[in-house]
């Protein structure tokens, strides 16, 4: 039988704005004139995007969370169906299910230390924490952000990092650099020894690659910071979203019902098994 | 102020960190402070590796020509890192160009007097090897991670 989780609703694009190469963002609102329907969401879910004629994908919600009246995803054209998306022009429509999924906590950190480590399009889904927190910065103690990309060329958001770097502890690092770059060069995991906070007292935020969270959390654990302060989200094939098709299985996770957001000691045992 | 002795300031360096005082006395003996301005190189591809670098304060750029790329940045280095093992191994010659990327206090070691020092006495030599090893294995690690390309999507 179907449900509202998984008929598609029309949606059409507000705006298209290119970031790099080949990631954009889409600012989408229900297609109904008139529709004053209310949007929500959690920051780290995910929504169903339906490009009609070649499928859906999942992709995280990169605006600001509470009441909205319009939603904002940000994609890589990696595939058929994210092609299709980035083809979409104003006005056009498309489908989308949800949200979907567990979301990163905001509440039981306050008061404390916070540290997001995020790779690649891995800022995509933690740009509505990241947003959160700047809006309620003084409910907490230093904020590092830790983010990694390709090159300079590959960095999004980039008006945004300078924004972030008046409040927050700011460290970019990329993979290879041109001369002229003035920030690092390396592994996200350099800046994570030099880090200085309380390790009871500080909640680790991760979403990149795998290899890029598995090195991140094993030096966060190395460095003594608690397993179940280290939330991360994982990323697999999802195609259904609700949990039914299990193409997203991981051990006894559906990642798209139990996750995508984790604390690190649900699933450090898994991350580690190599056929999984 | 009171101005701080080589020895005094390896002994805070996370590299000598557990030293043995007195290697570290015989160490702070091939050192010197200096002072790199943004832009200045501090070893040069192919050049003769005399030195090798603890930096106190700054960023360091350990950088590679490539035909038709230009200057590529392929790692940075930054307070508490060092930089350059080109002086233990023979040739002994820079691999890399290092370049200042800010103002960059470091002390900078003497390879060629600590070489001597290492043959003279072999328990400092091993030490030294111990910890340049581990930097060796955390840098190599960190290349070949960076070589995945784990942000590319094949690109």
């Amino acid at each position: 039988m179907a449900t509202a989780a998984s008929l598609p609703e029309v949606f059409r694009v507000l705006s298209r704005r290119q970031e790099t190469q080949d990631v954009f963002t889409l600012e989408i609102a229900p297609h109904l004139a008139g529709s004053e329907k209310v949007l929500r969401f959690l920051p780290g879910q995910f929504n169903m995007l339906y490009a009609f004629g070649f499928g859906d994908v999942p992709i995280s919600i990169s605006g600001e969370t509470g009441q909205v009246d319009h939603w904002i995803h940000t994609i890589r054209n990696v595939g058929s169906v994210t092609n299709g998306l980035s083809r979409l022009k104003e006005g056009d429509i498309l489908g989308v299910r949800g949200p979907f999924g567990t979301s990163w906590p905001t509440n039981q950190n306050e008061g404390e230390e916070v540290v997001i480590v995020c790779g690649g399009l891995g800022v995509v889904p933690l740009r509505p924490l990241i947003l959160h927190l700047e809006k309620n910065r003084a409910r907490y103690q230093t904020i590092h952000l830790i983010y990694g990309a390709r090159s300079p060329n590959d960095l999004l958001f980039t008006s945004e990092l300078h924004r972030w770097a008046q409040t927050f502890q700011v460290e970019v690092t990329v993979d290879h650099a041109p001369l002229g770059w003035k920030g690092q060069v390396g592994l996200v995991t350099r800046p994570l020894k030099r880090l200085q906070t309380n390790l009871q007292r500080t909640t680790a935020f991760l979403c990149g690659p795998d290899i890029m969270m598995r090195l991140a959390s094993q030096e966060l654990l190395e460095r003594g910071y608690r397993a179940d302060k280290i939330y991360l989200s994982l990323e697999r094939s999802m195609k259904c979203g609700v949990g039914h098709c299990g193409h997203c299985q991981l051990g006894g996770h559906l990642i798209c019902r139990n996750g995508p957001v984790f604390q690190l000691d649900q699933v450090i045992h898994e991350m580690n098994i190599k056929e999984l | 102020m009171k101005t701080k002795h080589i020895d005094e300031i390896l002994l805070e360096h996370p590299f000598f960190e557990g030293m043995n005082s007195d290697f570290v006395r015989v160490i702070a003996g091939c050192g010197i402070n200096k002072l790199f301005h943004a832009e200045e190189l501090l070893a040069r591809e192919g050049k003769t590796a005399d030195f090798f670098y603890l930096v106190r304060q700054g960023r360091l750029a350990i950088e590679m020509h490539t035909a038709g790329r230009g200057h590529l940045i392929l790692q940075t280095q930054s307070d508490g890192d060092i930089v350059g093992w080109s002086w233990l191994f023979p040739p002994h010659l820079w691999n890399f160009d290092v370049r200042a990327m800010e103002t960059s206090h470091v002390i900078a070691l003497d390879g060629k007097c600590l070489r001597q020092k290492c043959e003279i006495d072999k328990a400092l030599g091993y030490d030294l090897m111990k910890r340049f090893s581990q930097i060796m294995v955390e840098r190599l690690r960190a290349v070949q991670v960076q070589v995945m390309d784990l942000y590319g999507n094949g690109r």
